[in-house]
Order: structure tokens, then sequence, then C-alpha cells
């Protein structure tokens, strides 16, 4: 008895091994010999693969675009510090409020050694004209030079203002290329790269020297199509016969989009020098917001008359420094605005948060789409594996009688579900490429969809996982089949 | 030592309170190498005997041997794999697969006793030889005459060298001509020292058979010749 057992036990362990090879086989024929109804069943898990795959590739891209646009404006290091409301408790102090000054950066070059630059800024809602038009650039602002480095401006032209321009308070100002779109026209519009430097450009009125012009800012992908045009137009040019009579870009993929909406803003700007602003433009200066479109309510000066500022941007050494240095910025502000706490900070890292957690939500909703979506094909599977035993009541009943344990039915219905379930979770990935080409020609979005080989490991490993849920409860139906009933089943 | 030793088995269903007999206190040997016929009306118990015999069903009362083993009280595995070295059978209805082809039929047992795939094709032809069908191997059942399917049977039921042959009226679903061809096929089997069992309702086929046991009610009633089953010992 004994040695029955122990043998038993061994053969069970080699059969197990030796027959999975033979039961997958088996599992392929019948999945074969029902081509349409496998096919069928297989495009629930198709589409639930291809669509996590697609969802993930949507966000990943997202992502990714998020982070160029952060890393664009500054990154995490920057802090920016702005004039905000009081607190309740101070508000019978709102006479008294100084607001941020000229004298708070001072102060802070003094005394706050965790602030590695500082750079004041005044902004003007201007308008700007010049070439017989008018444009409301996004910011015009009066700041120091230190301002670009801040920024993550880069200079392509001409010069930037130096301290002379500043303490002189010199006419000149340094542009985006978003500016001199608007007012002279973009390369692909009017075939050409316009350079304005030297020109003079009239903000609110008052002329300006145009003495240099940032790069063109833009996201990787508005890059790659813009080149791409580009190719596309010269290659048209050669194939006409050699008539290289440019007509411009505009064949291309419709020309320059106005493209990532932080790449725009970042465009839309135009730099004077602070002193300039403070002379020039003192009562306009917006001191409660920034963008075009806000009045200054207040006027500058304060309660102090020193030069008020619209913002104080602050880059700290590194992230991990950033709770100490607000607080050594808030201690010696607290000091020079007298306890009274007319500002506010506004980090980098709050938008990232929000980024994060749209991330994170966006990812988890499109998840559980997706995950819906494949748990329906899961059911699909079960479905037909359940029409596919009560089929083959006999034929389990025969192969029971020849020797087949429980455990050999149960492994064979687990895989033909399993096997179903990877075919489609293969062609799912195949099918996953097509869906995310199609969703970036069709989504409005400017960030290409990124397919990761995380989505598409975890995609297949779901429709496994979602073929041996499938499969179980039909397997341990087919495998509890009394033999004899099974062998009487007509 | 005889293959099969039954003692006092007793199969009892219980059908709207009412307990059901189907096999009632029965004891019964067989010996290796036997051809014995087990005979008896629709309804007499003798398909609950073949399948307690065959280890497809296990009986409420009583003990079992089959082969050395105590199969009374055996696990539904140790049941399978019991059916699956030791036993064959061959149905009235052939019960063959229909998407198999006749060799495929016959390597079935051969893959739950994990035989490897070159060994189980030489076996499964062998077998197949030995019934006169190998000419036949790759086409479907549904190819073949029903004394052609029923061959495949029963070499499918002769592939893993069982112990012993139950034959559920191998001949019921054949014309007579053919039903006798069968017949014989299973008595050149007895004379190479096969055991076989036939199950059957029909007087005229039993009595092929050197040793018959008539079942009425789930009881024996005519007990083995027992001269002629010491001649059936080795």
């Amino acid at each position: 008895m004994n040695g029955f057992l122990s043998q038993d036990r061994a053969d069970a362990l080699r059969h197990s091994t030796a027959q999975l090879n033979t039961t997958v086989v088996a599992g392929l024929r019948e999945i074969w010999s029902h081509k349409f109804r496998s096919l069928l069943t297989m495009l629930g898990i198709i589409l639930g693969v291809s669509s996590l795959v697609a969802m993930s590739a949507l966000v990943t891209g997202m992502e990714r675009g998020a982070t160029e646009a952060l890393i664009a404006i500054g990154g995490l290091q920057k802090v920016r510090v702005e004039p905000a409301d009081l607190p309740i408790e101070q508000r019978h102090l709102a006479d008294q409020a100084v607001g941020i000054t000229i004298n708070d950066v001072l102060a802070l070059q003094e005394s706050a050694p965790l602030v590695s630059r500082l750079s004041p800024e005044m902004r003007l809602p201007a308008t700007a004209s010049a070439n017989g038009r008018t444009f409301r650039p996004w910011m015009c602002s009066g700041v120091w030079p230190v301002a670009l480095e801040m920024n993550e401006h880069v200079l392509a032209h001409g010069r930037v203002f130096n301290a002379l321009d500043n303490e002189m308070a010199r006419n000149v100002c340094v542009i985006g290329t978003a500016t001199r779109d608007e007012l002279w026209g973009a390369p692909d519009k009017v075939g050409r790269e316009i350079v304005p430097v030297g020109e003079t450009i009239y903000l609110n009125g008052v002329p300006f020297t145009i003495i240099g012009m940032f790069q063109h800012y833009e996201s990787e992908q508005e890059r790659k199509a813009r080149e791409y045009a580009k190719l596309q137009a010269a290659q048209q040019a050669q194939q006409a016969g050699g008539v290289a009579r440019d007509r411009g870009h505009s064949h291309g993929s419709g020309g320059r989009r106005r493209g990532n909406f932080a790449f725009y803003l970042k465009n839309a700007t135009i730099y004077i020098p602070l002193n300039t602003m403070w002379m020039k433009f003192r009562s306009g200066i917006s001191t409660t917001g920034f963008g075009p479109g806000f009045q200054a309510t207040g006027g500058a000066g304060g309660a102090t008359g020193d030069p008020r500022l619209s913002t104080l941007e602050l880059k700290i050494p590194s992230v991990n420094l950033l709770p100490e240095a607000l607080q050594q910025i808030r201690n010696v502000l607290m000091s020079t605005h007298r306890g009274i706490e007319d500002f506010t900070f506004r980090t980098q890292e709050e938008w990232a948060e929000q980024i994060d957690t749209f991330i994170r939500n966006a990812r988890l909703s499109g998840g559980l789409i997706a995950g819906i979506s494949l748990l329906v094909g899961g059911i699909g599977i079960m479905n037909i594996m359940l029409a596919s035993i009560s089929e083959r009541v006999r034929e389990i009943g025969i192969r029971k009688s020849v020797g087949a344990a429980t455990s050999d039915i149960f492994i064979q219905i687990l895989a033909e579900s399993v096997v179903i379930a990877v075919l489609g979770g293969l062609l799912g990935l195949a099918t996953s490429f097509a869906l995310v080409q199609l969703l970036s020609d069709l989504s409005p979005t400017e960030n290409t969809p990124v397919v990761t080989v995380m989505s598409l490991t975890i995609a297949f490993a779901f429709s496994v996982l979602v073929g041996i849920l499938a499969g179980v409860f039909p397997a341990v139906k087919a495998a509890r089949l009394d033999p004899i009933q099974a062998l009487r089943y007509e | 030592m005889a293959l099969v030793e039954l003692r006092n088995v007793s199969k009892i269903y219980h059908l709207g309170g009412e307990e059901i007999r189907a096999l009632d206190d029965v004891s019964l040997d067989i010996y290796e190498g036997e051809f014995i016929s087990i005979i008896g009306p629709s309804g007499s118990g003798k398909s609950t005997l073949m399948h307690i015999l065959g280890c497809l069903d296990s009986p409420t009362k009583g003990t079992i041997r089959l082969d050395g083993v105590m199969i009374h009280d055996a696990s539904p595995r140790q049941l399978a794999t019991m059916r699956n070295r030791k036993i064959g059978f061959v149905f009235q209805f052939f019960n063959l697969l229909p998407k198999l082809n006749v060799a495929q039929n016959v390597e079935l047992p051969m893959i739950y006793s994990g035989v490897s795939g070159r060994e189980r094709r030489q076996r499964a032809m062998t077998a197949l030889e030995a019934v006169d069908l190998a000419n036949r191997a790759k086409h479907r059942p549904s190819q073949l005459s029903g004394g052609q399917q029923q061959r495949a049977a029963i070499a499918r039921a002769l592939v893993n060298n069982p112990r012993i042959v139950f034959a559920d009226e191998p001949t019921g679903n054949l014309d007579s001509h053919t039903g006798e061809a069968i017949l014989r096929l299973f008595r050149k089997l007895s004379t190479e020292g096969r055991t076989i069992v036939l199950v059957t309702h029909d007087p005229e086929i039993a009595a092929v058979t050197p040793r018959r046991i008539e079942i009425r009610d789930g009881k024996i009633i005519e007990k083995a010749d027992l001269t002629l089953a010491g001649l059936a010992k080795p």
C-alpha cells in the first residue's frame, strides 16, 4: 500500500511535467478547431491589453511633456515670493504693509545664505507695437540680467542689457521669439528668420530699442515635427525638378502650431532693465498678480515709497534644502516687513505635485477602465470555456476512463483558457502599437505617447492572470465530473 | 491469490428516501487469465459491478483487492492510476474521441501514464497491428466502420498492458457478423493470456466464455464453475 502511494506521487510529478507539453498542444488544437469562436473570445483580451498599453503610453507621454515643461521654466529649485492678502488677524495693518520691495532683495542678499540667486521682477501689463502691429505679450518685465539664468533663458541674437543699461534706465529690451512672430512674422510664415535686433518697439507707447532675442523654446516633440516638415519641404522642392522655390513650411504639417502652452508663454516675453521699468512705468506696475490684463491697484511705492516689486524669484542650491531655505527667507522678510505677512511663497514643487497627482489619477482611471475591459475579456473566456466543457462532457468521461486524474482534466481545461489568454495577450501587444499610433494621430495633445517595456510586461502579465482566473471555475467543474455519468452523457 | 477479490460488496443508492441496493453483498474472485462473462438483464446491477471492478466507482460496503491493492477506499487519484495502469475498457458505443485520429486515440492512456511521444507512437502502432488496424492509423473514427472502431477501442484498452479488460456490451452496437468477429478477437486475446470480463445481457454472447456469472437484483445467483476457473489458472 505504501509502495503504491509513493509510486503514485512520483509518477504524478513526472507526468505533470511531461504532460504539460501534450496538454498545451491539445489546447492549441482545440482552439484551432474553433477558429472563429476562439478569435471572438480573444478579442476581449486583445482590446483589454491594447487599451491598457495605449492608456499607459498616453499618460507616460503626458508625464514626459510635463517634466520637460517643468525643467524649461526653471526646475524645482525655484521659489517665487509674491504679494499676498494679509492673514485675517493682521487685516487691520493693511495700510502699513510695505509689499515686496527692492529692500527685501538687498536684505536677502545680506542675510539669507541659503539663497543662491535673487531675481527681482516688476511686471507691466504692456501692449507692444512695432511694424504696424500690436501684441500683448504674456510677460513684460523689468528684471536684472540674472533673470535669464533664473528662467533658463538662452540668448540667441544680440546682447543682454547690462548693469550700465540698468543704472542709466536705458530704453532697451530683449524679446522672445513669440513677440517677434506676432510683430514681424514667424519664420514658417514669411519663409525666413527675422532678427529684429536694432528695431524700435513701443511698449505702452514708449519707444524701446531691441538689443537681443532669445532662442526659440519648444518641446522635443515640436522640434521633431518642425524638422520633419522642413525635410519634407526640401524633398518636395527637389522632386519638383530643381525648381528651388521655397514656398515656406506651410505645406508640412500645417505650419508651426502654438505648441505646448508652457513653451509658448516662455516665448511670449519682453525683458527690460528693472530700473528702466521703475523710472518709466512706476505707476503701471502690477503688484497683485501677473499676466496681461492686470491693473495696478495700490500703485507703486506702498507704505514706504521704496520701489515695489511684482514678484521676487529665488533659487536655492538644492531641493533638499527647500524647507530650511523657505524658513530663512521667511525670517528675513518678516523682519523687513515689520512682522506683517503680506507675502507668500510659490514653489514649483506645488506644481510638480499637481502634475504628479494628475498623472496618478489619469493612470488610475485609465488603468481601471482597461482593467475592466480585461475583466470583461476574462468573463468571455470563462463563458466560452463553460460552453466548451458542456460540449465535451463525454470526452472528459472517456479521458477519465482511460486514467486521467482529476488534476489532469483540471490542467487541460486551465491550459486551454491560459493559451487563449496568452495568444490574446500577444495579439493585444501587437495591436497596442497600432492603437498608440492611431491615438497619437487623433489626440490633440502635443505629447507623443511613449510605450514602455514596463507597461507591455504588466499588460501581458494581467492577460495571463485573467486567463488563469477565468479558467479555474470551468476547470474545477470539468474535473469534478463523475466519470460514469460523463460516459453516459449524450 | 486471485487477481480480483470482492468480499461482501454492496452499493446502495438513496433515491427519495428509498434505499436501492444496486449490489447486495456480492463476493467474487476473478483469476488471472480468465475469460468471464457477467450476465444479467438491465437494472440487475451488472453495470454497477463492472464500474466498481473497473475503479470507476467505489462500493458502499465491502472490500475489493485488485492485483494486490485494496481499492475499496482508494482516493480518486489512486483509482485514476489503477484505471490507467491495470484496467482497459471497451464500451458499447466505442467512445473514441472524434477529433483525434485512430493512433492518437490509442495513445490516449499512455499520455496519462507519462510515456514519451516516440514510445507512445511505437506502442500504439503495435497495439493497432494486434487488432489488424495498422493501415487505418491516420483515419478519424468517423471514417471507420463500427467493427473497425471497436477494434480501435480494443487496441486502446490493451495499449497500457492492463491486468484486466472490461468489455461492456462490446457487440451491442454491431451487426451479428461483425459482433462475432469482435468476440473471436476477444477469444484470441484470452488465449494469449489476457484476463477479460464481458458484460452483457445476451446469453448467446455469454456462451462464448468458459465462466459465466449471472446477476439479478444485485445478487450473484449462478456461481462460477470452479473447475473451469481452475483450468484457466496458469
